[in-house]
């Protein structure tokens, strides 16, 4: 009887574990063969209002990278203060306001954005987008950075003082080196997350047809587009959408496998 | 005498009992003195006492004195120390080694030249001299000399231990404070670090926390056995494991608990 159980068991958790694996073995076929007979070298070489999508690859790095740059610095120092300086109820309440943001629906994001920034400013643009996706990614950096700390020994902590040497020198030199690792891997991730978002840039930076490096207005991006073109009637432009995705897919992948690659290599 | 430790109480901020009581314990100069008793008797809190790194967590509450040499030769009260810099040159003092070795993510060269860069050593070539010289009293030089600037990540668990040793070494510290250091190593590296420990108190005396009562007959000069956060004995190690005074002593130290 009981090992009657026992396969019946393994049995119905290796087919939910196969049913799970068939859808994404499913999105991921169809994606790589809908893009892929749509794909083409010159999409990287001409701009959306000539059918290519190079201004959307271009703006939607852009819009990232900037995040990055607001969102990177902000949650690591977040971080640092929340694991090696606050105390007591403040530091837990910044964690705990850290941990809800970060499943904050990312669309309630882009529309406080649109109300803090695009309605004063009075129109969608870039810097409008890279403010949604730094607000998506600060809780996460934070989040990594503040585990990745915890996991560095106090001993260490403890050796740098035992040397004489001051609290903030021992985080800079030691416990932050320590951690350098896993925190980068971190950021990489929450990079791959965000580059990929469509909610926060809906209607914050929106999208664009032309090639464009001004943050003032409404800025390319590979996610919006990809909804705008899914939504139209023409079979070019869902092709169009297609390998958009695909390209896309790809860059996150290879985002996502380099930040495993690291950890594993020096983990 | 290097330090004093006069009716010392101890109580950890989780806590309402104290830790620690009324204990009192000399440490000799150049001489290794023992703390041995068993798990919980507040060995090691009387030891992280000697350097203050219980500071590091906020509400610990203590009381008494913990006197130790100054230069000029008389005795100061470390738990009078408040300013920031008293703590940099009283850590720079009364080095530590724990019990797992520490070694800080960095070339084996720039380990040992860590304490030193604090204490304010800039000139490249008396830092690479002072490395050298600690690194020789650690019997370590002949092992790393060829490799001083890969990472200490790469060395063996008993190497570690040898580095962190000549880490605080460097800075030339009065008293080394050793936090059971070989409980992690195997029994060759233990005994590569035992001798170490009698070789260096001709320059700096020793205080060693440790469970393996052997190590502590075969090294220290002077024992002081603890039991419930009191000091039961201390005496010359001769005496403790021959002829103890106290019941519990002799309990503890010929195995019949602990």
């Amino acid at each position: 009887m009981r090992l009657l159980i026992n396969r019946f068991v393994l049995g119905l958790s290796t087919l939910s574990a196969l049913i799970g694996l068939a859808f994404l073995g499913w999105i991921l076929i169809t994606l790589f063969v809908k893009g892929i007979s749509s794909f083409h070298f010159n999409l990287f070489l001409t701009d959306l209002i000539n059918g290519g999508l190079r201004n959307l690859i271009v703006g939607q790095l852009i819009l990232a990278a900037i995040a990055s740059v607001i969102g990177i610095p902000l949650g690591m120092v977040a971080g640092i203060y929340i694991r090696e300086y606050g105390r007591g109820k403040y530091a837990e309440l910044i964690r705990n306001l850290s941990d809800i943001m970060v499943s904050a629906p990312s669309i309630v994001i882009g529309a406080f954005v649109y109300a803090i920034i695009v309605v004063p400013t009075g129109g969608t643009s870039g810097f409008a987008g890279s403010i949604a996706l730094a607000i998506m990614m600060i809780p996460i950096v934070i989040n990594t950075t503040d585990s990745m700390l915890s996991l560095v020994p106090k001993e260490l902590r403890e050796a740098g003082i035992a040397l004489g040497a001051s609290k903030y020198k021992v985080i800079v030199d030691i416990v932050i080196k320590s951690a350098k690792v896993g925190i980068m891997t971190g950021v990489l991730l929450a990079f791959a997350r965000i580059v990929g978002e469509t909610a926060p840039l809906l209607f914050t930076s929106e999208t664009s047809n032309y090639f464009s490096l001004d943050l003032t207005s409404s800025f390319p991006s590979l996610t919006v587009s990809i909804y705008d073109l899914a939504n139209e009637p023409e079979k070019a432009s869902r092709d169009l959408a297609w390998a958009a995705s695909f390209i896309l897919t790809v860059m996150v992948l290879i985002i996502n496998l380099t930040g495993r690659f690291i950890t594993r290599n020096k983990g | 005498m290097i330090m004093n430790i006069q009716k010392f109480s101890f109580t950890y901020a989780s806590a309402t009992e104290p830790s620690l009581k009324n204990i009192n314990l000399p440490i000799e100069k150049n001489k290794i003195t023992a703390l041995i008793g068993p798990s919980g008797c507040g060995k090691s809190t009387l030891l992280r006492a000697m350097n203050r790194i219980h500071d590091l967590y906020p509400g610990n509450t203590y009381d008494g004195k913990i006197l130790l040499q100054n230069k000029a030769g008389s005795m100061e009260d470390i738990l009078e120390i408040k300013k920031e810099n008293q703590f940099i040159e009283l850590r720079q003092k009364v080095g530590m080694i724990f019990q797992k070795p520490t070694p800080f993510p960095m070339s084996i060269f720039d380990n040992v030249a860590y304490g030193l860069k604090i204490a304010g050593v800039k000139d490249k070539a008396k830092l690479a001299q002072k490395v050298e010289e600690a690194l020789k009293g650690s019997a370590l030089w002949n092992e790393v000399k060829d490799r001083l600037n890969e990472s200490a990540m790469g060395l063996s668990g008993g190497q570690q231990q040898r580095l962190c040793i000549a880490r605080a070494v460097a800075v030339k510290p009065d008293l080394l404070l050793f936090d059971e250091p070989t409980s992690a190593l195997d029994p060759i590296s233990t005994g590569a670090i035992e001798e170490l420990l009698v070789e260096l108190k001709k320059d700096i005396s020793i205080a060693i926390v440790t469970h393996n009562m052997q190590q502590a007959s075969r090294i220290s000069d002077y024992t002081a056995f603890m039991y419930l956060g009191d000091l039961v004995e201390f005496d010359k190690t001769e005496t403790i494991f021959l002829n103890p005074s106290q019941k519990q002593t002799e309990d503890y130290i010929t195995g019949r608990f602990g």
